[in-house]
């Protein structure tokens, strides 16, 4: 008996009980193989929905599932906190002190945020002045907030990376200009997005097209800014180097790690609780029988859904491979794609991987489109929308997205001059 | 990738100038890498700092995150912006001579 254990049923370790139980069904069916999912919630969040609900553009009801209902009946659902894992031994330990053992692991709990990481963040001052979008509870208290906004200086930050969805506190900012011009009030507010990055973005094409689209908007661009200190009772937001930046109201993208029981496994994670995991078979250095997945790696890739069901095809087969004693393949190669709300109904979308950064161009099909890439448009913004459709019906039963395979594809893109010469380093803007 | 000669020696870099190769670095390079960065002179402090996250990347092939090196490197995330303005681990990273943290995506 073959026993397949996955740890998290977030999107990652959903899509992937979901495929490999289509994989193994005849094999579950005659008992020769199991798949049990381990999670400690009973609901399903979109994730990506939290950057609309702040806005009034869904409910809380919008967002969350119930969990079980997205995976498979034939898949065993487990629903206690992880401890630790014994790779030594193949076993998981749960919080209960309970045990489950393992003839294949896959690590998919994904990434938290630890907002009293940061002095002073959950002081005073947390969820009246100070607020992420990140969780549930902090998208709905936001949105309470902004109601009652009535002028003065929003501050979104971006305390360090990595964090998930790296484009989310950009569009964040986006849409508080559209919310504020639609209440009428947008003149009696500053936006500022302040990053401890060097531009607006890490890719620098899309850099450019970003910077340009924050001054269109008004938006106020601080870069380079590590924030170190939230005082929420004065409203300051200052940075190691002792800058400082007065607020009204901070939204803020908290410090990212890794789930908890990452850093009590040994030799699972890094030092900030993410797997240390090859970045193209997705393979944890750990032991060859133990493979991560999704916002739970250390890959250099970015954080999102839709990285999560690319690399989902990639894990499938090498799954496959690996229980039928064959070598795996180093298929992932860092694909993401991902629409970037603006504002104003429209949205950018941008297809990028570990090689080559976001250009424009049309996608999925080279001269037609329908999409295009790196342009705003309104299409791109209704396939943002559909994208809550595509999650529950698409991504999460583990089905594949016509046209649009996990390897990134070079039709369509329009590249701005060859693909290895360097960029010059006064095309990012400072 | 580029090329340059430091201390006589034909070095690889990336378009950001981090070296391609860790064993091409030596203590002489990373003085002069430092003077690129406007560091000059590179105290023990700087040094403390440098050797760790080298250290760090040569026995785990992994460079330390800001976030550890401030608990871990026996200089506090404060004085590391003083010591290295802007960026501790990306600078201390390009100095000690081994590849950009990926920590941004
Ligand atoms: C505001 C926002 C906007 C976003 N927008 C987009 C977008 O437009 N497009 C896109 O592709 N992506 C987007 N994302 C990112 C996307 O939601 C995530 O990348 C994706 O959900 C990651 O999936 P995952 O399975 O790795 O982690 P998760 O879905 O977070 O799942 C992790 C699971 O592990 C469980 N778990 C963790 N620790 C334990 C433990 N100790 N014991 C038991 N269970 C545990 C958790 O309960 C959870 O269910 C957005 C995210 C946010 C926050």
């Amino acid at each position: 008996m073959t026993r397949i254990v996955i740890l998290g049923a977030g999107t990652a370790g959903t899509i992937m009980a979901n495929r490999l139980r289509r994989l193994y069904a005849a094999d579950i069916r005659a008992r020769r193989t199991t798949i049990t999912v381990v999670d400690q919630e009973t609901r399903h969040l979109y994730q990506p929905g939290l950057l609309f609900l702040p806005f009034g553009g869904y409910e809380p009801d919008d967002l969350v599932r119930p969990l079980r209902k997205q995976l498979h009946r034939a898949v065993t659902l487990v629903r206690e906190t992880i401890d630790r894992v014994e790779s030594s031994a193949n076993r998981v330990v749960l919080a209960s002190g309970n045990t489950i053992d393992y003839d294949l692991l896959v690590v998919a709990t994904g990434t938290r945020i630890a907002p009293e990481e940061t002095e002073g963040m959950t002081g005073p001052g947390w969820r009246e002045k100070v607020f992420d979008f990140y969780s549930l509870e902090g998208a709905v208290a936001l949105r309470d907030a902004l109601k009652r906004f009535d002028g003065g200086h929003l501050v979104v930050n971006i305390v360090d990376m990595p964090i998930k969805c790296p484009v989310a506190p950009l569009e964040f900012a986006f849409l508080a200009d559209d919310y504020f011009t639609k209440r009428g009030i947008r003149d009696r507010v500053r936006i500022t997005y302040v990053t401890p990055l060097d531009g607006a973005f890490t890719k620098p094409t899309c850099t450019r097209e970003l910077t340009h689209l924050l001054a269109d908007k008004g938006i106020e661009l601080v870069t380079e800014f590590s924030a170190g200190r939230v005082d929420g009772g004065k409203g300051i937001l200052a940075a190691w180097d002792d800058r400082e930046i007065p607020f009204d109201l901070l939204v803020t993208v908290p410090l990212h790690a890794g789930a908890g029981f990452v850093a009590r496994s040994p030799g699972l994670g890094d030092d900030l609780g993410f797997v240390l995991t090859d970045p193209h078979s997705l393979q944890a250095k750990v032991a060859p029988n133990v493979f991560a997945i999704g916002d739970a790696t250390n890959v250099p890739a970015s954080k999102a859904g839709s990285v999560a069901h690319f690399e989902a095809e990639v894990l499938t087969a090498n799954i496959r491979r690996y229980l039928a004693g064959q070598p795996l393949t180093p298929d992932f190669d860092g694909h993401a794609n991902c629409f970037i709300e603006t504002g104003h109904h429209k949205a950018l979308l941008i297809d990028f991987n570990y090689d080559v950064e976001p250009v424009p161009g049309h996608f999925p099909f080279a001269g037609f489109g329908p999409m295009r890439l790196l342009r705003e448009s309104r299409l791109n913004h209704l396939g943002k929308l559909a994208f809550r459709w595509v999650y529950w019906n698409v991504l999460l039963p583990g089905r594949d997205i016509p046209a649009v395979g996990p390897r990134m594809s070079l039709r369509g893109k329009q590249f701005p001059r060859p693909l290895t010469a360097a960029v010059p380093e006064g095309l990012v803007p400072r | 990738m580029s090329t340059t000669v430091i201390a006589n020696r034909e070095l690889e870099l990336d378009a950001e100038g981090f070296l391609q190769k860790p064993e091409q670095w030596s203590e002489e390079i990373g003085v002069e890498l430092a003077r690129q960065v406007g560091i000059d002179p590179l105290t023990d402090r700087h040094w403390q700092v440098v050797r760790y996250m080298r250290d760090k990347y040569l026995q785990t092939g992994q460079a330390p995150s800001i976030r550890s090196l401030g608990k871990d490197s026996g200089v506090s995330t404060k004085e590391l912006y003083q010591l290295f303005p802007k960026g501790p681990a990306k600078l201390a990273a390009r100095i000690g001579g081994i590849p950009k943290p990926h920590g941004c995506i």
